[in-house]
């Protein structure tokens, strides 16, 4: 039996975290309420968006998929005790890694190789590219931390700017076609992944349109790689030793400086996939704020996940839900706009992170009162 | 480039400063207590989306004033409730106040006025217009000494109001008991509940403060720089102003200089859009970068040294 006032682990990851996301729905239907309507029909809407057709279903993953990424990203660094605001710009940043593959090398490619052969290349390239970019855009920050001693939140937060500022000026004055109007680089074909709908479509299956493709396999690889990197390597047991306790890790021999840039080169690495998917796998073009603030859902996946891959994989798909139960929210009642999922975001981030400890005296009173 | 544009960069200058020396001195009260603000960003966004929408039904720009800092102080007790009395990750805490901002007036906004997010168009009798001194319209129709002048007598009465609580939060800070207190509390709270003094009501009241400089950010955004509200309208307001503050090494007078040059860098990126310097076209987004790349560089230690106050973010637990 567990002792007094610990509670055993599937409260702790479990129920907890389903009270925190109860309580913050419940909150939200108080809105939906003072803006006269109904609260219980807007959840319905949302449940049907989302659960209620397969097109539902492909953009829940869609949107899933950059929430693992994202999800892991902050869940690694938390790990290693940093908080990483910064997967925003970290994705952004992996743009540039992710289309100029398919800008300048996939033409040149495609003139001496089979396209068969020439467009995996160019997607693998795209592929370390992005994960270069937003890893080199990570470690930074890891390098201030750790050398210079800057604080990592404040870092990341100003690297969001940067990012935002220095990706704007690029994608005008470098990426963007002479005579283009619209603010984004020309159509990348050379590393061009095919979603689901196109590829059902050549093997003769039809499929609801939806922005879901392969990438997602990708986001359940990375979901397990991060959990065997983090309990089953030695790298993994160093970023969780630093994390839980430095004193105790330098004791033992590890250095935090070289964990804390490392843990923040991956949790960077792990955004820039989201460039990956939106890029190649999505938009096939750089785009302004192509990211969509997909970093900071990340926050609230990674808490609500309790920074597990497991736990992650589900936060994400229950985020991917309530954003495509959202679009469609908002599209049946016009008076709740889709910003409507950015409270729910907040409320999740407030109570999972900020007061997770509000009602854990309450359950355990009755926890153990029911146990006794 | 003509003397006029000079003038009109100095004064927007100013214009743009205001909401950011307003919310960095809320920064400054929160953060020397020891409390983390990372939330200055959303409290600024509800000020403003309070001051647009009471100025609105009340007709009075006051009114507006008035429900800014209410709710923009709601919000920060919000922060404090979590912070304090809970001891939660006061960094989690302000990204969920940002998200929470953004999501409730955009949607609140949306479904009260029905314009996409946006608030009605005030008038100018239910904004905060440039004071209207006797005799201002001579002065400016003279010569220079008009065009001087115009830089520091056009504006509101929130722009002085702004620029009179640099003088009052460091005399505050620096000379009262209670200043005293509060930055020992941020310092060493041990020693401060030693002395018998509550570390918590000393925290919610830094916080309270920021919370009611905040709004008073917000109510200048929307009712006196521009006369409506629109979605995520402090546009990064918040963390430029967290940003200052640090550049400004958690004191009143240097967060005055800092938000003036921040503010002077955001004025010189609106008018010199386009415009060619020595037949070189300097990049918007080099101004709008270049208060982060600053910070990042002073942070780093290349450039004197930023100390935050030494108990800042960490939850204030007894001794047993």
């Amino acid at each position: 039996m567990s002792q007094r006032g610990e509670l055993p682990t599937w409260v702790d990851i479990g129920l907890i975290p389903l009270i925190n996301l109860a309580i913050a729905l419940f909150i939200s239907g108080l809105v939906v309420v003072i803006i006269g309507e109904n609260p219980f029909r807007a959840l319905w809407i949302m449940l049907e968006g989302a659960l209620g057709s397969v097109k539902g279903w492909s953009y829940m993953f869609y949107y899933a998929t950059n929430f693992i990424f994202t999800g892991l990203c902050v869940a690694v660094a938390f790990h290693a005790g940093l908080f990483n605001i910064g997967g925003d710009g970290q994705a952004y940043v992996a743009g540039l890694g992710a289309a100029t593959p398919g800008l300048l090398l996939g033409g040149a490619l495609a003139a001496v190789l089979p396209a068969g052969i020439s467009q995996p290349i160019t997607i693998l390239i795209a592929l370390l590219g992005s994960i270069v970019m937003g890893a080199a855009y990570g470690w930074v920050p890891g390098y201030l931390q750790a050398k210079r001693g800057s604080h990592i939140v404040i870092t990341t937060i100003m690297f969001n700017f940067i990012a935002s500022s220095l990706m704007v000026y690029l994608i005008n004055n470098v990426f963007r076609p002479v005579g283009k109007m619209a603010v984004e680089s020309r159509s990348i074909d050379d590393a061009y992944i095919l979603n689901f709908r196109e590829l059902g479509r050549l093997v003769g299956v039809k499929l609801p349109s939806s922005p879901l493709n392969p990438v997602v396999l990708l986001a359940f690889l990375a979901a397990f790689l991060v959990w065997y990197l983090l309990w089953r390597t030695k790298l993994g047991y160093e970023i969780r030793a630093v994390g839980a306790n430095t004193d105790a890790a330098i004791y033992a021999g590890i250095k935090p400086q070289r964990i804390i840039m490392i843990a923040m080169a991956i949790s960077g690495g792990l955004a820039g996939l989201v460039a990956f998917n939106e890029i190649i796998g999505v938009q096939h073009r750089l785009l302004l704020d192509f990211v969509g603030g997909a970093g900071f859902v990340g926050i609230a996946v990674a808490l609500m996940g309790r920074s597990h891959p497991l736990g992650i994989v589900f936060a994400a798909l229950l985020f991917g839900l309530l954003y495509q139960g959202g679009t469609e929210l908002s599209f049946a009642i016009q008076t709740i706009s889709r910003d409507m999922i950015v409270v729910i975001q907040g409320l999740v981030i407030l109570f999972m992170g900020a007061l997770e400890d509000a009602f854990r005296p309450w359950l355990s009173a009755l926890f153990f009162k029911v146990e006794d | 480039m003509d003397l006029s544009i000079f003038f009109e960069i100095l004064s927007s200058t100013i214009r743009m400063s205001v909401p950011l020396i307003l919310a960095c001195l809320a920064g400054l009260w929160s953060e020397r207590s020891g409390i983390v603000d990372i939330g200055l960003e959303g409290k600024i966004l509800t000020g403003a989306f309070a001051a647009a929408s009471a100025s609105f039904y009340f007709q009075s720009a006051w009114a507006g004033l008035f429900f800014a800092v209410i709710i923009s102080v709601c919000m920060a007790l919000v922060h404090g409730y979590a912070s304090i009395t809970q001891r939660g990750n006061q960094v989690v805490s302000g990204v969920a106040i940002n998200m929470l901002a953004l999501g409730l007036t955009s949607v609140i906004g949306n479904s009260w006025f029905k314009q996409g997010g946006r608030t009605p168009a005030l008038g100018d009798t239910t904004r905060f217009m440039p004071i209207n001194f006797p005799g201002r319209e001579s002065l400016f129709n003279l010569p220079v000494v008009g065009a001087i002048s115009k830089i520091f007598l056009d504006h509101s009465v929130l722009t002085y109001l702004a620029f009179a609580m640099v003088p009052l939060s460091a005399w505050a800070l620096a000379k009262t008991r209670f200043g005293l207190r509060l930055r020992a509390v941020g310092e060493n709270p041990h020693a401060v509940d030693t002395a018998g003094i509550s570390v918590a009501k000393l925290r919610y009241q830094a916080v309270i403060i920021a919370g009611i400089l905040c709004g008073v950010a917000g109510a200048y955004l929307s009712t006196s720089l521009s006369a409506s509200f629109v979605r995520d309208m402090s546009a990064g307001r918040g963390y430029m102003a967290l940003t200052a503050l640090i550049f400004a090494n958690w004191r009143a007078w240097p967060a005055l200089y800092a938000c003036l040059l921040f503010g002077f860098l955001q004025a010189i990126a609106n008018f010199l859009q386009g415009v060619k310097l020595f037949g070189f076209e300097i990049p918007v987004q080099f101004f709008n970068a270049l208060p982060y790349v600053m910070t990042v560089i002073l942070l780093a230690g290349f450039i004197g040294k930023s100390i935050p106050p030494r108990a800042s973010g960490v939850p204030y637990t007894k001794d047993r």
